[in-house]
């Protein structure tokens, strides 16, 4: 145990473990605020979706040998979740299946692409950590993690500047409309707030894991409490604590940094479904 | 001066006509019931006075000092709500939204109004309870609430005692008479409950292949009432 400890210490001494701590802990903040009207809204699969997406963008940017890939593939992923949204709401075209087929598709063009271009000797593993995450992390530049401070903290920003409003939206959006709410400026602007944390999110976890840091704190919260604000609270401390603990634990067992942070999300779900199911029988 | 008239309205979707210059007006304290069959254009007329659709012809004019928004809205329930984690409180309080214009939170006027009207439904010891563990006829009263803190005089109600058992519905009904009655407030309702709306309405407006347009009393004597009775009817 104590040689545990001494190994977090020294690791803590070293600023790139610092910034991995702080820039995991900003995505998995916003990321968890947005999960709780994404997945209200019936929207989950749209994070699941946006994250192939970024995906396909990143391959990409990675062919035509960006060293600034952050932009290209924060456009690519903002314009599809705005039209992911647009097909959502249009009852006529399936939009499930609209998602499902922008998603896959961007997968397989990501990893042809990586294929026939390759940009290093190890194609497996360069893909390999696109998904799962591995070390991006820990390998972040001062002005990435600047970069991240600044689009995480713009975008809790905006969640708590519209959370009435979003609240209205995901709640009774004809009520919210009727009322004279901009539900369209409101649900635009959610798109482009997860697609934001969804690239920013591919650095910590990976793009096919970050559905469950959107998705896992937000259902946990709402296994025990009951009030959209209560849910809001839980979800995000549940988020940090789930980044903050994933993030030690990899540093000192050796695991990957995504996986152990999504399975720390699981293990939270699992213990809170427990007690809400404990403390709704009794309260019944 | 009415608060609400309609002009010529012709509405539908997509270029398809479902009804045609229609004229009708609602007056301060008038009771509007809208009956009719299902396809009838019921829900796209509500719309339309909602301003969430445009009509295909004519014009929704507002008058007396009345703005759209000013309307408070009663929506069908959806699936989302079933399962929607959020407190009796947090939902009345959004009623307030509108009256928010740019301001992000709410103030305490927002606040005095809510709590207001959580009294006037008899919801105050309810107001800290989960929304989806509330009964039917609970939630109805809250969303309710809820229109009653965007409105001061005309609620629009869609369907409200759909899905709620005989006896919550005529409580519902009477609450709602009791608004209409003692408060002053407007009301206009889609139904198809025709008995309800014959016996609580001051208007009827039945749309379907003839289109009428009046009070309580010419619709009883109308063909469009006689033969909605003789065949819906029960003896009511």
């Amino acid at each position: 145990m104590t040689g545990a400890i001494e190994k977090l210490a020294l690791y803590l001494t070293y600023p790139f473990v610092r910034y991995a701590l702080i820039v995991g802990v900003l995505i998995a903040l916003c990321s968890s605020l947005l999960g709780v009207p994404l997945v209200l809204k019936r929207f989950s699969y749209i994070g699941d979706g946006l994250s192939h997406v970024a995906f396909g963008a990143m391959a990409v940017a990675a062919v035509l040998g960006l060293t600034d890939r952050m932009p290209l593939v924060l456009g690519v992923t903002i314009v599809c979740a705005v039209i992911l949204l647009r097909t959502g709401q249009n009852a006529r075209v399936q939009g499930d299946a609209a998602v499902a087929m922008l998603s896959v598709g961007s997968l397989a063009v990501g990893y042809l692409l990586m294929n026939l271009y390759p940009t290093s000797g190890n194609v497996s593993g360069d893909v390999c950590s696109t998904l799962f995450g591995s070390t991006s992390i820990l390998t972040l530049t001062r002005g990435e993690v600047w970069l991240c401070a600044a689009l995480s903290a713009g975008s809790v920003a905006a969640f708590a500047v519209f959370y009435n409003k979003i609240f209205a939206v995901t709640f009774d959006e004809s009520f919210a409309r009727s009322a004279g709410t901009n539900a369209e400026l409101c649900n635009l602007l959610m798109a482009v707030v997860t697609a934001v944390i969804i690239v920013l999110a591919m650095n910590l976890v990976g793009s096919l894991l970050i559905s469950a840091l959107v998705i896992f704190p937000a259902l946990s919260a709402m296994r025990v409490f009951r009030s959209f604000r209560s849910v809001t609270v839980c979800a995000a401390a549940v988020s940090v604590v789930c980044a903050l603990a994933g993030i030690l634990i990899s540093i000192v067992a050796g695991t990957p940094v995504g996986s152990t942070i999504v399975a720390a999300d699981m293990a939270v779900f699992a213990l809170f479904s427990l007690a809400g199911a404990i403390k709704g029988g009794a309260f019944q | 001066m009415a608060l609400i008239t309609c002009q010529d309205l012709t509405l539908g979707y997509e270029g398809r006509e479902i009804l045609e210059k229609l004229n009708f007006a609602v007056r301060p304290g008038e009771y509007l019931c809208i009956v009719g069959e299902n396809g009838s254009g019921k829900s796209t007329l509500m719309r339309t006075l909602l301003g969430l659709q445009p009509p295909l012809g004519g014009r929704v004019l507002t008058g007396d000092g009345f703005a759209r928004n000013e309307i408070g809205y009663l929506p069908q329930q959806t699936p989302v709500q079933r399962d929607f984690p959020a407190s009796v409180w947090e939902i009345v309080l959004s009623g307030c939204q509108g009256r928010c214009g740019r301001r992000p939170f709410y103030g305490p006027a927002e606040r005095a109004l809510a709590r207001e009207n959580l009294a006037r439904l008899e919801l105050t010891d309810l107001s800290r309870r989960c929304y989806r563990e509330l009964s039917g006829g609970q939630q109805q009263r809250v969303l309710l609430a809820r229109a009653l803190c965007a409105t001061r005089r005309l609620l629009l109600l869609d369907e409200p005692v759909s899905g709620l058992d005989p006896h919550v519905t005529a409580e519902l009904y009477r609450l709602i008479e009791r608004l209409n009655r003692q408060e002053g407030i407007t009301v206009i309702m889609v139904s198809h409950d025709i008995a309800a709306a014959v016996r609580y309405a001051s208007h009827i407006l039945h749309l379907g292949e003839t289109v009428f347009y009046g009070t309580r009393e010419s619709y009883l004597q109308s063909p469009a009432g006689r033969r909605f009775f003789m065949e819906g009817g029960n003896g009511q």
